[in-house]
């Protein structure tokens, strides 16, 4: 339940964002994390980013999200 | 006393998330012997008491209610039925991965009313508050949320406290962390003596967590360590509890497994009693009794095994589940039948 996967911020629009999760882009809200920019690294929750994470460790875990749908195209 | 290398230790993972990976990765089976890990109440859809699967069943029933929750609800059973079974029969239920999956149905479906069913600990309670205060905001009235949510901290308390389980450590929740901060976990380390390490959900952080709290409990070190040191800070996510206390305040909670933990509920605030579903549809339902045959209540708490209980594996299985701990994804008895043979 409590699952939640990093993303990069794309784009901000008030409290709402898009971001990239290793290739796959999604609206989400901002409504409980304050000083986020464009380029970030956030965690995901249902929906919302509850923090922000450092920037090598967010990469690897979206380096395994790309390389798992390039498997699954193969 | 400090532990000696072969005396038995006792380890809590308090998180659901936690008992899969741990479960996944096989590193029950490849600890010493005398380390033990015991899955604790942090499966917020196993410790959601039968009466509240009952009152959304109700709701749901009513006319020209949408009800929405998160998928793991759908077959938790309630007293006669369960959400999923409701949703064979005609009625609108909807799973959904966001709270703001159920603002926007209920902007796209103005003469319905839309509930979303919550369950979930520190991580998600935020979510939803924040989804009120936009409701607040867009003046979306046939919006509402049945609030299941409950506070990690107090039913840690009553674990730490309980002379019976014996718990010598604690492997706290990753995400709750995020949002909470280390700082409530102090109470626990140092009154209790009961170690706390705070760790992420790959297999390496996990084992460096077994190892902190191993090497803490030899140097009689009660304290609180964070090892998911890239996403959980000491002071948390200040604006989530900010928004969390505007619209929740505690109450006493009913947890299955645990009974009744005073403070360890979220209810709506006056302010917000507009989107409190217990108030909007003011359903009454019976006591609840256990399902018959169900030992779930003491797994939760770490007291018994899944292979302890008469139904596991025989009448009950994730294809055919009795208990909420077989039913959720993250249930240790769901942990069990997956991984551990």
């Amino acid at each position: 339940m409590c699952l939640a996967v990093p993303a990069r911020i794309k784009s901000i629009h008030k409290d709402r964002a898009i971001v990239d999760f290793g290739g796959i882009k999604k609206e989400i809200s901002l409504g409980i994390l304050q000083g986020v920019k464009k380029g970030d690294y956030v965690l995901i929750h249902a929906g919302f980013a509850i923090t922000k994470m450092k920037r090598h460790k967010a990469k690897d875990v979206l380096k395994a999200l790309t390389e798992l749908k390039n498997v699954a195209k193969e | 006393m400090s532990r000696k290398n072969k005396e038995q230790i006792r380890l809590m993972e308090v998180c659901g998330t936690h008992t899969m990976a741990i479960a996944r990765s096989g590193i029950k089976k490849a600890l010493p012997k005398n380390i033990e890990l015991i899955s604790g109440p942090g499966c917020p859809v196993c410790v959601t008491p039968q009466k509240g699967i009952d009152k959304a069943i109700k709701i749901a029933s009513i006319k020209n209610v949408i009800m929405t929750t998160f998928g793991d609800m759908m077959r938790v059973p309630g007293t006669n039925n369960s959400l999923h079974s409701l949703k064979g029969e005609g009625k609108d239920v909807r799973v959904i991965y966001s709270c703001l999956d159920a603002l926007n149905i209920a902007k796209d479906n103005p003469d319905k009313k839309v509930v979303f069913m919550g369950v979930g600990f520190e991580t998600t309670s935020p979510t939803v508050a924040a989804a009120v205060l936009e409701a607040e905001r867009e003046r979306l009235k046939n919006f509402s949320v049945l609030s299941n949510f409950k506070a990690i901290f107090p039913a840690l308390e009553a674990i730490a406290g309980s002379r019976h389980l014996k718990i010598d450590g604690f492997i706290c929740p990753g995400h709750v962390s995020v949002i909470t901060g280390s700082n409530p976990y102090k109470k626990i380390a140092k009154y209790y003596k009961k170690p706390c390490v705070i760790a992420g959900f790959e297999p390496d952080d996990i084992l460096k967590g077994i190892r902190r709290l191993i090497m803490k409990l030899r140097k009689d070190e009660y304290d609180v360590e964070i090892e998911y040191e890239r996403a959980v800070q000491t002071e948390g996510n200040p604006t989530a509890l900010r928004v969390l206390d505007t619209v929740f305040r505690p109450v006493d909670s009913i947890w299955r497994g645990l009974g009744l933990i005073q403070k360890s509920g979220l209810k709506l605030r006056k302010r917000y009693k507009v989107f409190d579903a217990e108030e909007k549809f003011k359903v009454k339902v019976p006591e609840s009794y256990p399902l018959k045959g169900c030992i779930c209540a003491k797994i939760l708490t770490g007291e018994k095994l899944p292979a302890d209980c008469k139904l596991f594996k025989k009448v009950c299985s994730p294809e055919s589940p009795i208990g909420p701990c077989m039913v959720s994804s993250e249930g240790t008895c769901a942990a069990y039948y997956r991984y551990e043979g």
